[in-house]
């Protein structure tokens, strides 16, 4: 009955078969086999990338929590807890948009409240096709309605996020979603089973056929067939999940449970296994008692189904009817459907009878690892090269600096994410300090004085000129947007979107990627606490960019001190720290004024870039910085642009030196101006502090100076003793409000 | 005095309007179950946003058969104050102590951002505090905020004075752009005949402190407080 045909259809390999058999002592029955296909899936066992991510840092006096759990712990003070991923939903959100991006939502909402913790923030990161394409606007407005659909109703406010366009993303969009959740630290929960006869618990929404495989959809390549696979997708219920979060929460004040987890990716199977590995136990299920939202399911369906808004509890001896009240007041019925066993076998019956008995190692520990075969990619030689002497004319409609500025700034890669972020409940739970746009997304945690802020941020384009470099600036990019807003960086997570792992060249921007992230980490002290890895990102051959996307958490100890992008008012110092080199290779100039992708990423000098935010931090906590805008896309022009939007027109006068890179005189204009050299931020400071921050740099090692002052209603730069950009703030503001708008022009308020 | 704030499930501003009754204001607040017949005392009922039942079925229009909304009909009956925002105004539509009804936003999309808002009527315990025509910043969060009525209601509503907020531009105009919904007439803001029940979109509650971003919906709180002690409007629970 289990030919060829049959494991290709579960995405295992013969030699993966022979294995089962190995640990079975006897061939499995396709119960069992679906059991295997999920839990040794790549979604679900890490096989091809568990070799590398052993070698991130996950330690340090701040991490109450690494991985291996639902989510990561920091220690923030007073006695609390900040629990956050972030995870994928990339396979799903292409096939059905709304529902994937939605669902996506739900389940790293139910991995944060798994860990008894009250989410209190979201962030995204995202990454689309060109929005010329009419099926890109189609994806990116089912995306954005599905977070927001999702989001909204359950009353978790998105803070803030990240939205990318190249065309490598049009056949594979990447919907990336992080939480954040508060809890005391005594209180964090963990998902393990413990204690033989203790009862399991079933909650929450019933189970139906949606989503089955679909861990395993995730460990394939897409194809023209794709869309046939829209069955495997889940549809999401935010009121369901609204009810579970808030009777979770109560349940876990009762200290009545021993544990908890949410019934993801494989569903039962997941959540069974996982619980009793933790605990070396075993769990026995019946799956007539599992609640049933459709007649005639079989125990495989039963087993293997995605429905969403599912929790699974082990609730201490005596303690059973107090945990079914509660469920019960929030109109929620907890159906107990098994117990623990002392065996370590995940043992599942039906109406009593073995379907499937599985010992749990083999589904978890025991699941294969791969050291995946890996060689550097022959595309990288020629992409890397860049000749700026043979650059040749710009873009026609670029004549100058100050077209070429608004036209970066009209690119929706910079442009105002605002068309995007009000579809979102940015609001609720007025914690809300610093709103999407502004930098950083930082909520207060009421109660103390602290608030806490949080950014997700990757560069593919980089990764793909040089994964490991590419990653290293993603780690330092989003710990400084943290630092820039006043903020320690604590600690990261991180969400690797690649590729087909079985593809050597594919398996180099991996192992890439996880060796430039954990350098970086280490160097910043912010150590990766858990996270999610994404492969088999490529439809009919072709792979995404490969990007990692990393986010990271910070602490403000004064809410008040926090720090945005605006400049405050007219008369202020503008101060640059950090140097820039006129570096142009793989920037955002290069792709909108050449239409190249090309050359090496910015260099990075860890130790600089550390310095850099301790400064920040040092600064915004003496209360010497009223704006704080880091340099990343567009260089500085374009940062600087940033700082005078939403300030109601406050303008700069700003005069930089002139970079020598190429022989081209406009050429190393346009690298003074648009060369996106890393670790640097523009501060604005009142004139009589300049001269204190420059101090404080200069002890701090990080090169610092003031380049200008605020005021007017013009954005001037010159740079080497001649004006280039000379721009009222009003006009540049408007291409850059309407840069995404535009796109969707017919839908007005 | 005591607020009483009412959650239905799928409310999720109830901690927000208990914030800033009880921690921003100072005043007493205590959550009413919507499975509860007892308002427990309370001086002011608050209906929170949120999505209720998940506004499944009609923003609202599940909400209204909670046990606890035949108390509060009472109570609004007996002259008591009520506040419904956002998704509470719907809610307020649905049991018919407020006229008309919400459609789904003209630009069909969700929108959260600050608007602005003019107070056009002070004669209620909600607007006793402020200023006719004071303009007022304050967020709104909402998919189906887009105010429909049959235009002899309408004209009632405005023959009676009952329109009590209307979306206007930071200089108080009622303009078009300004009007973040396509709401009739700009109309944020209602209450009802006997002017105890007030219902707007905007949400007060999120414009408390001035670290959120505005701290003009504190008149909104403090009109309630103010009411209550001056005894004007009296019905206790």
């Amino acid at each position: 009955m289990i030919d060829p045909k049959v494991l290709e259809r579960h995405g295992l390999k013969p030699d993966e078969y022979d294995r089962i058999v190995a640990f079975m002592g006897r061939d499995p029955n396709l119960t069992e086999l679906g059991i295997f296909s999920v839990m040794w899936s790549e979604h679900c066992s890490y096989k091809s990338s568990r070799v590398h991510l052993k070698t991130l840092p996950t330690g340090g006096p701040q991490v109450l929590q690494g991985p291996g759990e639902n989510a990561g712990a920091v220690d923030i003070g007073e006695g609390l807890a900040a629990v956050f991923k972030i995870e994928s939903h990339n396979h799903p959100s292409f096939i059905e948009p709304y529902q994937g991006a939605a669902t996506g939502v739900g389940g790293i909402i139910r991995d944060i409240f798994t860990m008894g913790a009250r989410p209190i923030a979201l962030l995204n990161s995202l990454r689309f096709g060109s929005l010329e394409e009419p099926a890109t606007r189609r994806i990116l407005e089912g995306v954005v309605a599905g977070i927001a659909g999702y989001g909204n109703s359950i009353g978790i406010p998105t803070v803030g996020g990240e939205i990318a366009f190249e065309p490598s993303y049009a056949g594979n969009p990447l919907v990336n979603v992080f939480c954040l959740g508060i809890a005391k630290a005594t209180d964090i929960i963990k998902g393990v089973a413990e204690g033989a006869g203790n009862a399991v618990y079933y909650v929450g929404a019933k189970t139906g056929r949606d989503g089955i495989h679909g861990a395993t959809m995730a460990s394939a390549e897409f194809d023209d067939k794709s869309a046939e696979k829209r069955p495997a997708v889940q549809v999401g219920d935010p009121f369901m999940e609204k009810l579970l979060l808030e009777a979770c929460l109560e349940v876990m004040k009762t200290d009545t449970l021993i544990g908890i987890q949410d019934m993801g990716a494989a569903g039962l199977t997941c959540s069974t296994t996982e619980m009793g590995s933790r605990g070396g136990a075993g769990v026995e299920i019946d799956v007539a008692l599992v609640p049933q939202r459709e007649t005639g399911m079989t125990p495989y369906e039963i087993m293997l189904s995605e429905s969403q808004e599912r929790m699974l509890l082990v609730v201490k001896p005596g303690r059973e009817a107090e945990v079914e009240r509660i469920f019960e007041k929030w109109d929620l019925h907890a159906s107990r459907i098994g117990k623990v066993t002392t065996d370590g076998l995940l043992r599942v019956k039906e109406n009593g009878m073995v379907v499937a008995e599985i010992p749990n190692r083999a589904l978890t520990d025991e699941a294969p690892v791969y050291e995946r075969p890996m060689s550097k990619p022959e595309y990288l030689a020629e992409v890397q090269k860049l000749d700026l002497d043979a650059l040749g004319a710009r873009d026609a409609r670029l004549r100058d600096d100050n077209a070429a500025l608004l036209a970066l700034l009209g690119s929706p890669a910079i442009g105002s994410k605002r068309w995007v972020y009000r579809q979102y409940d940015h609001m609720v739970r007025t914690n809300t300090v610093n709103m999407p746009g502004m930098g950083a997304g930082v909520v207060r945690i009421k109660d103390t004085d602290r608030a806490l802020a949080m950014s997700v941020d990757g560069n593919g384009r980089y990764c793909y000129l040089d994964p490991r470099r590419g990653a290293m600036l993603a780690v330092a990019e989003a710990a400084r947007n943290v630092a820039c807003a006043g903020a320690k960086p604590l600690a990261a997570t991180n969400c690797l979107n690649f590729g087909n792992p079985e593809r050597p060249g594919i398996m180099w921007q991996f192992g890439q990627a996880v060796d430039g992230i954990g350098e970086a980490c280490r160097a910043l002290d912010t150590p990766i606490t858990g996270g999610n890895v994404s492969l088999y990102n490529e439809t009919d051959g072709q792979s995404i960019y490969p990007t990692p996307v990393i986010g990271v958490v910070g602490l403000l100890e004064h809410a008040d001190r926090v720090v945005s992008r605006c400049f405050r008012s007219a008369g202020d110092a503008i101060v640059l720290l950090g140097e820039g080199r006129g570096e142009l290779g793989g920037s955002e100039y290069l792709k909108v004024a050449h239409g190249l992708v090309q050359g090496g990423p910015p260099s990075l000098d860890l130790k600089a870039e550390r310095a850099l935010q301790d400064l920040l931090v040092e600064l915004a906590s003496a209360r010497l910085m009223r704006s704080a805008h880091d340099c990343s896309d567009g260089g500085l022009a374009v940062t600087l642009a940033e700082c005078t939007f939403d300030t109601g027109g406050i303008g700069a006068d700003v005069a930089i030196d002139d970079v020598k890179v190429a022989g081209s005189a406009d050429t190393n204009r346009a690298a003074a101006l648009f060369g996106e050299s890393a670790s640097r931020v523009v501060v604005s400071v009142v004139p009589d502090a300049a001269a204190g921050v420059l101090k404080r740099a200069k002890a701090a090692g990080v090169p610092a100076r003031v380049i200008g002052q605020t005021g007017g209603h013009d954005l001037r730069i010159a740079v080497g003793g001649h004006v280039a950009v000379a721009v009222a703030v009003s006009d540049a503001e408007r291409v850059w409000s309407s840069a995404v708008e535009h796109y969707f022009a017919k839908q007005v308020a | 005095m005591k607020f009483g704030i009412v959650v239905f499930p799928g409310s999720n501003c109830d901690h927000d309007a208990y914030h800033a009754t009880k921690h921003v204001l100072g005043q007493d607040a205590e959550f009413l179950w919507h499975k509860d017949t007892d308002l427990k005392g309370a001086d002011v009922l608050m209906l929170p946003g949120g999505f209720s039942y998940g506004d499944y079925l009609r923003t609202g229009a599940i909400a209204r058969f909670s046990p606890i909304m035949r108390e509060v009909q009472s109570f609004a009956a007996k002259g008591g104050p009520v506040l419904g925002i956002c998704n509470g105004f719907q809610i307020l539509l649905e049991a018919g102590l407020i006229p008309g009804a919400m459609l789904r936003n003209r630009g069909v999309k969700f929108v959260c951002q600050q608007v602005h808002l003019r107070v056009e009527q002070t004669d209620t315990p909600f607007t006793c505090a402020a200023r006719k025509g004071q303009v007022l910043k304050m967020p709104i969060a909402h998919g189906e905020g887009n105010y429909f009525a049959e235009p002899a209601v309408i004209a009632k509503l405005e023959a009676n004075r009952q329109v009590i907020f209307r979306y206007v531009t930071a200089a108080g105009e009622v303009t078009d752009e300004a009007n973040p919904n396509g709401s009739l007439a700009g109309i944020a803001g209602l209450c009802n005949e006997a002017r105890n029940v007030v219902g707007l979109m905007p949400h007060p509650e999120r414009a408390c402190e001035s670290a959120l971003g505005s701290a003009d919906g504190l008149v909104i709180l403090e009109s309630a407080v103010q009411s209550i002690k001056s005894g004007v409007l009296v019905a206790r629970a």
